[in-house]
């Protein structure tokens, strides 16, 4: 189980919440309101002031490496650091069975990053986390290039991740999606983070 | 050895040529002039200077004072870092980190050559150690300035890149071994080139002014090398320490990127 404890950061206001093993919560919010602060912050890629745990174990004890690979964020623009796509993967073989699952085309391996469409990035950088086995995986709006076949494919391999003890919190700016994916969501705006029911959210 | 003296009707006829250049930007308008006149100037008042200091120097032989040479040297150098930078480190870590790399780049590289292979005698003496250095220094310093500048401004042109290899566990270390990479490429390339170009395309100062003074080609030749392997190593050194000390302000023990520790000009 994922705890935060009264974590805030600049603008962000103490938040406190817990995400169980296998369940999901939507973050919702209107744009810089500081979803991707929160997100951040929880992946400890920026400073922060209070605790966040996984199973009882504080992430300030633990390296910060190990630490993100249990507690993985994914933005909604990811970062590539070479040219080709394989190079991304620490094994291709492993990385093929979420490569197809996310009906990308294996070919794919040898291809340019920058020769690919936004929403072939998009699921290539969802291979790339989900090849590592995170605990704990935060979407920063992972389908929000993509078409609706692929929206599909998207959520209903992650609600099968979810059926398999992986958290998820994600952000959506979709009411639907929340509803189809999430059992709880946290609405932020102008910093300051409410848990809300799903459907007052949605109606708010 | 012998060699043939210049006396003042030699220079002002020699200037000459820089008054040719003067008319030629008033003609053609390139609004040189003045710069060219301040420029001469700081050249003529700088070298005479420098002539009487080194002068006085020599005579005393002291290391106190020959030291105190070398810091001066080397915190002008490092101001020069500081000024070629488009982006810099808040506070003064840029200017102590480049100048410190630049002093123990400097200092290791001209002990080993004064003490293992020019050993003068005192090893200090300043006829040899300070012309030493200032050609040491100078090449680290255009190393350290060309490695930061390729650092700094790679780190926050490749954030999104250096973040994605963080947020998939990957050590500061690891993250930002691509930038590290170019700006170590960068900074060695200059003192490469040269070393492939000296002889043919140039003649290196030093070694003309050796041949000038009088001395034997080959023996001009000898110290030419060693100069040059001499700042191959100091480049390296003074680069190498410069780059990881800019990537430990980056990023922190959390391995996190710190952009907002850096600052634009």
């Amino acid at each position: 189980m994922l705890t935060v404890d009264h974590l805030s950061r600049s603008i962000l206001q103490p938040v406190s919440f817990s995400l169980a093993d296998g369940e999901c919560l939507a973050v919702q919010g209107p744009s810089g309101s500081g979803k991707s602060l929160l997100l951040r912050a929880i992946a400890d890629l920026d400073p922060h002031e209070g605790t966040i745990s996984l199973d009882g174990v504080a992430c300030h004890t633990i390296p910060a490496p190990q630490w993100r690979l249990q507690v993985m964020y994914l933005p909604a623009e990811a970062g590539w650091w070479e040219d080709r796509v394989d190079a991304h993967f620490p094994d291709w073989e492993a990385a093929c069975f979420w490569v197809e699952a996310l009906q990308l085309p294996t070919s794919i391996r040898s291809a340019a990053i920058r020769t690919l469409s936004t929403g072939e990035r998009q699921r290539l950088a969802l291979a790339r986390a989900l090849v590592r086995s995170p605990r704990v995986l935060m979407l920063d709006e992972p389908t929000s290039g993509l078409d609706r076949t692929s929206v599909s494919i998207v959520e209903s391999l992650l609600l099968q991740l979810l059926q398999n003890g992986t958290s998820l919190l994600w952000v959506t700016h979709d009411p639907a999606q929340a509803q189809r994916i999430a059992q709880r969501c946290l609405h932020v705006q102008n910093g300051h983070v409410l848990e809300t029911t799903l459907r007052t959210s949605v109606i708010s | 050895m012998n060699h043939i003296t210049l006396d003042l009707y030699d220079l002002v006829l020699a200037s000459v040529l820089v008054i040719f250049n003067g008319c030629l930007s008033f003609y053609l308008q390139l609004r040189l002039e003045r710069q060219l006149l301040i420029a001469t100037l700081r050249m003529i008042v700088q070298l005479t200077l420098i002539g009487f200091v080194l002068k006085t120097l020599f005579a005393l032989s002291s290391p106190l004072w020959t030291g105190l040479m070398v810091l001066l040297m080397v915190l002008f150098a490092g101001r020069e870092i500081i000024a070629r930078q488009e982006r810099r480190l808040a506070g003064l870590w840029l200017y102590g980190l480049g100048t410190g790399c630049m002093l123990l780049a400097t200092t290791v590289v001209t002990l080993f050559a004064l003490t293992t292979q020019i050993q003068p005698d005192p090893w200090y003496d300043p006829r040899y150690a300070l012309p030493v250095l200032g050609m040491i220094l100078g090449n680290i310093m255009s190393g350290i300035s060309l490695g930061l500048y390729s650092l700094l401004n790679g780190a926050a042109r490749e954030r999104s890149a250096i973040e994605a290899q963080l947020m998939l566990g990957a050590t500061r270390w690891q993250a930002t071994l691509p930038v590290t990479r170019e700006a170590l490429r960068n900074a060695l390339m200059p003192i490469i080139n040269t070393m492939a170009a000296t002889g043919i395309v140039s003649f290196p100062g030093m070694m003309t002014g050796q041949i000038l003074a009088g001395a034997d080609p080959m023996e001009a030749v000898k110290y030419q090398m060693l100069i040059l392997f001499l700042i191959a190593g100091g480049t390296a050194l003074g680069s190498v320490s410069a780059v990881v000390g800019g990537i430990y302000r980056l990023t922190d023990t959390r391995h996190r990127l710190r952009l907002e520790r850096l600052t634009n000009r």
